[in-house]
């Protein structure tokens, strides 16, 4: 018997269904993997083996009884350590969360536990989910698999690397300007950025709340669809969730792409994008051309004015999100001995937040603040919508999108660290899909050079994840 | 550019303690960040309405009826780092 932990989700739900192994030596493997790479990778903050062990143990006993159980029992997962899981440190990858345990568990988790998942530990990320690097993680960066000296991506670059170095079969991130997207594209596998409220974001810690999706990284499309499966849907704990039929993601696995058409945008392929990377996405397009799809130049000019409006927008709804964190009902208490209750606030949220979170809740604060309010929020939230609006008409063209995830290679480890703003531009192809609150698909398209992974992103059109499971799922197979 | 004793009233108005370096460090990066956003003033947005949700929900309504919480009392309170007294956190002492 190979490694288990190299297993997709669906060859180790099929081998628990035959008893070729059972959970418990699935979640063997993925510990012995943590055990063996997580020192150099550093894609968990916390190992639960003693939970996941109790949980393997549980699903192998009840498929010894001959239940018939769903896909994802007993089949090991990470999670994102932004999500809350009942009894488990949740940190955010911040110092005031340090030692946080919540007292109840996220609606993604609940669902899965319902499915009998086997949770084995949370991954990390950038503070707050803040960050393009995963360097911003008061637990230290995590390490990109393809070459340690550069970065797995952010802000779910824990969840990331852990899949890529098969830690666990699939694991769960968050996206709001491309946190699960650019880690996918980073550490070459596959990362699904959900329509806005597809997936309840109930139990997640918000970050900007008019842009913040849950979705999940895997090792192919069609675990890509059995994930999703399982997450989407309402739940009365988050009203943005519509009341909206959840598709059989699973129909979309195994079509054609004949007659589909599809759009490049041409500012996905334009000046700061570079070459290798334009052409390996261009290799991928060719083959769905051969096989029968129509490909047009799309447009959309306000590309350019995506990352912008994210700064001012997304530090907007940070500051007013993270007003919660003051040292009082959960979370650090400062250290020193403040002297009043505003010095208590001031001195909690000073030691406990990185300087990522600092920066943002700052200019949040800033362009909220009186007479600063309709130049830069009120602005910023009017060009989302001309965003939105070239996205529909692009939309009425063609099927989906395709383009590039990011127009840089994997960076290295502090190359950006006192520079945001040029670490904000490795988002810029990714933004525009969030400020338009539709979903994208990250897929593998091939390596660089140096070796290193190329992402491609399909984009389509809102509550039409679908057609990003049928374009990865072709591009996977021919 | 923001000057130190802007960058210090608004990490008051955050309620963010910050160090004399940090008051530097941040005046820099967040007026180099406030200039680049500045390139929004480029687009025409005139009779353009802001965003403020993207799929089109309206008034979502919920039943009125009580649900049982995951977690009781006590499991919240044992959340804070701050002493407990009837049920209730203690804090600093606001009116004097």
């Amino acid at each position: 018997m190979g490694k288990l932990n190299e297993l997709t989700i669906s060859q180790a739900a099929n081998g628990l269904k035959e008893k070729k192994f059972s959970s418990v030596d699935l979640l063997k493997d993925c510990l012995a993997a943590i055990e063996d790479k997580n020192g150099e990778l550093n894609a968990f903050v916390t190992v639960d083996e003693e939970g996941a062990m109790k949980t393997a143990a549980a699903v192998d006993k009840k498929i010894a009884a001959g239940e018939v159980l769903p896909v994802l029992a007993g089949i090991p997962c990470g999670v994102k350590d932004l999500i809350c899981t009942k009894g488990v440190r949740t940190t955010c990858c911040s110092p005031i969360l340090k030692d946080f345990v919540p007292p109840y568990d996220a609606t993604v988790i609940e669902k899965l536990k319902a499915q009998d998942m086997v949770m084995i530990g949370k991954t990390n990320l950038d503070e707050f989910a803040c960050g393009g690097s995963s360097e911003h993680s008061c637990f230290g960066p995590t390490k990109n698999p393809f070459d340690l000296k550069r970065v797995a991506g952010g802000s779910s670059g824990g969840s990331a690397a852990a899949v890529t170095a098969n830690m666990c079969m699939y694991t769960l991130g968050t996206d709001t300007g491309g946190s699960i997207r650019l880690p996918a594209s980073f550490c070459g596998n596959y990362g699904m950025k959900v329509t806005y409220g597809r997936v309840s974001r109930s139990g997640v810690n918000a970050m900007a709340s008019s842009w913040d999706t849950v979705g999940h990284f895997t090792k192919n499309t069609e675990d890509i669809a059995t994930v999703l499966q399982a997450i989407a849907g309402k739940d009365r704990r988050d009203l943005t969730t519509p009341d909206r039929e959840v598709p059989d993601y699973s129909k979309f696995l195994g079509q054609s792409v004949k007659g589909m058409k599809i759009g490049l945008p041409k500012q996905y392929f334009g000046e700061g994008v570079q070459k290798e990377i334009a052409e390996a996405v261009m290799k991928k397009v060719a083959i769905l051309e051969k096989a029968g799809a129509e490909v047009m130049e799309v447009d959309l000019p306000s590309t350019k004015y995506a990352v912008a409006v994210y700064y001012v927008s997304i530090p907007a709804e940070l500051s007013a999100n993270l007003e919660r964190f003051d040292g009082i009902r959960y979370g650090k208490k400062p250290l020193s001995d403040p002297k009043d209750l505003m010095d208590f606030y001031c001195e909690a949220r000073g030691e406990g937040f990185g300087d990522e979170i600092k920066r943002r809740i700052m200019i949040g604060t800033y362009v909220l603040s009186a007479g600063y309010y309709d130049a830069y929020y009120k602005k910023a939230q009017k060009v989302r919508t001309v965003i939105i609006n070239e996205f529909a008409q692009a939309f009425k063209k063609v099927d989906v999108m395709i383009g590039p995830v990011s127009p840089i290679p994997p960076f290295k480890i502090g190359e950006f660290m006192d520079d945001p703003l040029a670490m904000y531009m490795a988002d810029a192809l990714t933004i525009p899909v969030n400020a338009a609150g539709v979903p994208a698909l990250a897929c593998p398209a091939g390596k660089d050079k140096d070796g290193l992974p190329i992402g491609l992103q399909i984009i389509a059109p809102q509550f039409e994840e679908g057609r990003c499971i049928q374009v990865g799922d072709f591009l996977e197979k021919n | 550019m923001l000057n130190d004793d802007q960058v210090r009233h608004v990490a008051k108005l955050a309620r963010i303690k910050l160090t004399d370096e940090e008051v530097k460090k941040f005046g820099k990066q967040l007026s180099s960040v406030l200039d680049y956003v500045n390139i929004l003033a480029e687009v025409d947005t005139k009779d353009v309405a802001e965003t403020s949700q993207v799929t089109g929900l309206k008034n979502v309504m919920d039943k009125d009826e009580v649900i049982k919480s995951q977690s009781t009392k006590s499991e919240l309170l044992k959340c804070s780092e701050l002493p407990v007294d009837s049920g209730q956190v203690r804090v600093i002492r606001v009116v004097k």
